[in-house]
């Protein structure tokens, strides 16, 4: 076995036999999977909204992944379902209406599948993104202040100024107010909800 | 191998019946010079900023407040950065150099084509640079292992086609009849990275599949880059090195082999396992699985043939640097291997899964066994290709000893922290809240801050005497090439015993 061709052969196969098993099967397998309609008649998934996906757009190039995860374990595995991070677990039709996949590797904070319903207060999201120590005092996420303008007030204040802000209040006569990109955000993730049954993911109260 | 000088002939190079041998070495050295060195030189440019993107990036993680108001040095990016460089950037183009080098020498023929490899240089680092600038300025993609944008991704592809023609051609004309093992790695790498990474980006780049499809192509891709991609690249070199700096044969050759194609079966199908329990087929999962427990045989079959090969000559260790770094590298190889079996097991995996166990696994197979292959192999490239010694002693030394203790220090630490991190995760009725595991862990990411700088201060001895050897004046240019180089070699290293 010395020739260019065994070599070429034998890397042929072994990589097209993975991609096979790994890819296409699957692909074929549920690569198209369609929404699910509940008794109610609604339809599930719920597709995600022009916002909340140029929020997802947000998470993805400030790289949220590398600290949050984006799935939920089966309830025994993992200990996912004992930290509130959802009833049930993750299946891959809760997942058909995402563009890109951010399931992650890392989870140094909490998983965010079920963040939307975990935590429905988008005034707390602005204010945790401001600066996440206003609500966890031992948190080690970053601030995110440069989704936020630091605006001189003139007139009427802003009706979306943060409010609760502590220590990190503006001075007298500023606010802050959210960008475009922190809406986007927020919007992203109060969409992230597990809050409706599929067959294939059967809860668990 | 068996036709080129062992250390221990090349004692008395008068005596040596081999020097017409050593002459057309030189000359393939000669020939090979310019992209080898063209691809050493970027490696280490991209060391360098990789070390202090990672730097910087671990640095946060304690230190939230640290440059905080940058966007395109938050944390997201910055380790995303970091990631990009040392395995695109450093781990890439120092593993082509040496597989160049490797290629030719195992070859016996003259560099031909050269200038493929320079125009693939060129379509590599321009197209890392304009993706290391877009994942800075915001467009990265987030898919692990593929963030750099799309814009930029058709550059690199170029780049790696060119090589894996070039690699063709050179294996084509080769003059030896016999194939050594590192040549089936080289090959089989060269023919899988183009391939594999083609595959990735239009499957979720380009045309994208829907859903946790996407997952599984991108698991898929990212393990394989390491099984098929760094590894036999990491292989070819330690097993070249280590029997050439011992002077004498590898331990089996048909062993060699095995451990080759049991690779090339097991390593494809392992990615998946880092999707266990998530939101994919559990069959896939289950065959991801099993492969990296498989992944166990050809793993014990190298170890077997590296440290057989290295029973009786555990004393060289104390000179040579090259023979330190491989024998480091072939060591952490074995080690990481069987970790990352154990960490497929669903009961293991169940606890280190999302957490610092796995980036401490990671650095432990990038770092303490794939970058210290290439140290070694470079240390003995370099002044084969220069035909000059290294300058200092003192620097590898340092090099040594500062990355051997650095990358200890961060595998130590990031492996206590994320069993600490996982077990407490997987039990919540242990914490009173999320934010005690941050406290908890918190220690050891300070710890791995400072096994950071001592790397960092590795790299700096190295990148040193790399600019010493580069400025340095060939030795006795009169003189047969490596003739005098031998003989130089022994005065050193008899000199630093
Ligand atoms: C350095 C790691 C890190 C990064 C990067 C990071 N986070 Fe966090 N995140 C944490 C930690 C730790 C917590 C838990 C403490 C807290 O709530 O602040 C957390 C908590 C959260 C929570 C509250 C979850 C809950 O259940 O309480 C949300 C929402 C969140 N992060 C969103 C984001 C978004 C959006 C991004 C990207 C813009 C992001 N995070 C980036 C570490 C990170």
């Amino acid at each position: 076995m010395k020739s260019l061709p065994v070599i070429f052969l034998g890397v042929f196969f072994t990589l097209a036999f993975s991609w096979t098993g790994v890819v296409l099967i699957p692909q074929q397998q549920f690569g198209a999977l369609e929404r699910q309609e509940a008794d109610d008649g609604t339809m599930h998934p719920a597709p995600l909204s022009g916002l909340a996906t140029q929020g997802l757009q947000v998470y993805l190039d400030l790289g949220c992944v590398y600290c949050h995860s984006h799935q939920v374990r089966r309830p025994g595995f993992g200990g996912d379902t004992e930290w509130g991070w959802g009833d049930r677990q993750s299946v891959a039709r809760d997942y058909i209406n995402q563009p890109v996949m951010v399931l992650g590797t890392m989870r140094t904070g909490p998983d965010l599948k079920n963040v939307g319903d975990r935590i429905p207060d988008a005034g707390w999201h602005y204010t945790h993104l401001y600066d996440s120590r206003l609500s966890h005092p031992d948190s080690i996420m970053p601030p995110y202040r440069f989704l936020f303008e630091k605006r001189k007030i003139t007139g009427e204040p802003h009706p979306r100024a943060l409010s609760g802000l502590g220590d990190q209040a503006p001075p007298e006569g500023y606010e802050i107010v959210p960008t475009r990109r922190a809406d986007a955000l927020v919007a992203f993730l109060l969409s992230q909800r597990l809050n409706y049954d599929l067959e294939e993911a059967q809860r668990e109260f | 191998m068996s036709n080129s000088p062992s250390l221990t002939e090349s004692i008395r190079p008068g005596a040596d019946p081999h020097v017409a041998e050593r002459a057309r070495l030189g000359e393939i050295d000669e020939s090979v010079r310019l992209p080898v060195l063209v691809f050493t030189i970027a490696a280490l440019f991209w060391l360098m900023v990789g070390t202090l993107f990672g730097l910087l990036a671990s640095f946060k993680f304690h230190n939230y407040e640290f440059f905080a108001d940058a966007a395109w040095l938050s944390m997201g990016r910055i380790r995303t950065a970091h990631l990009n460089t040392v395995i695109y950037g450093w781990s890439t183009c120092a593993g082509i150099a040496v597989a160049l080098w490797l290629m030719c020498r195992l070859s016996r023929t003259r560099m031909r084509h050269a200038n493929i490899l320079i125009v693939a240089a060129i379509f590599w680092n321009v197209g890392l640079t304009v993706g290391i600038y877009g994942i800075l300025a915001g467009d990265m993609t987030s898919i692990e292992w593929l963030e750099i944008p799309g814009y930029a991704t058709p550059l690199l592809f170029i780049a790696y086609a060119c090589i894996g023609l070039w690699a063709i051609i050179t294996f084509r004309f080769r003059t030896n009849s016999h194939v050594y093992v590192s040549q089936w790695y080289i090959l089989a790498a060269l023919l899988w990275f183009p391939w594999l990474y083609g595959t990735a980006q239009i499957m979720l780049i380009f045309e994208p599949v829907r859903g946790t499809v996407q997952s599984l192509v991108n698991w898929w891709f990212a393990h394989n880059v390491l099984g098929l991609w760094f590894t036999p690249l990491g292989l070819a070199a330690v097993y070249y090195f280590i029997p050439k700096v011992l002077g004498k044969p590898i331990h089996s050759y048909y062993l060699s082999i095995l451990a080759f194609w049991t690779l090339a079966l097991f390593y494809n199908w392992a990615g998946v396992h880092h999707l266990i329990g998530g939101p994919v087929p559990a069959w896939v999962i289950s065959a991801g699985v099993v492969a990296s427990v498989m992944m166990v045989i050809p793993v014990l079959i190298t170890a077997l043939n590296h440290h057989v090969t290295m029973v009786g000559s555990f004393g060289m260790l104390k000179w040579s640097p090259v023979l330190r770094f491989s024998v480091f590298a072939a060591m952490s190889y074995t080690a990481v291997s069987l970790q990352g079996s154990m960490m497929a097991l669903r009961s293991v995996n169940e606890i280190t899964s999302f957490t610092h166990f796995t980036v401490g696994h990671s650095h432990w197979g990038m770092y303490a066994w794939f970058t210290m292959a290439m140290f070694g192999a470079l240390y003995y490239i370099m002044p084969r290709l220069l035909k000059r010694e290294w300058p200092s002693a003192t620097l590898i030394r340092v090099h040594f000893w500062a990355v051997a203790l650095g990358v200890g220090t961060y595998i130590v630490a990031l492996t206590i922290a994320g069993w600490i991190q996982g077990l407490y995760m997987t039990d919540p009725s242990r914490v009173d809240s999320f934010g005690d595991i941050t406290s908890f862990t918190l220690p050891w990411l300070v710890v791995r801050s400072i096994s950071g700088v001592m790397i960092l201060i590795g790299h700096v001895a190295f990148v040193i005497n790399v600019a010493l050897i580069l400025a340095a004046k060939p030795a006795k240019e009169s003189a047969p090439t490596l003739f005098s180089e031998t003989s130089d070699d022994l005065g050193k290293e008899a000199a630093r015993s």
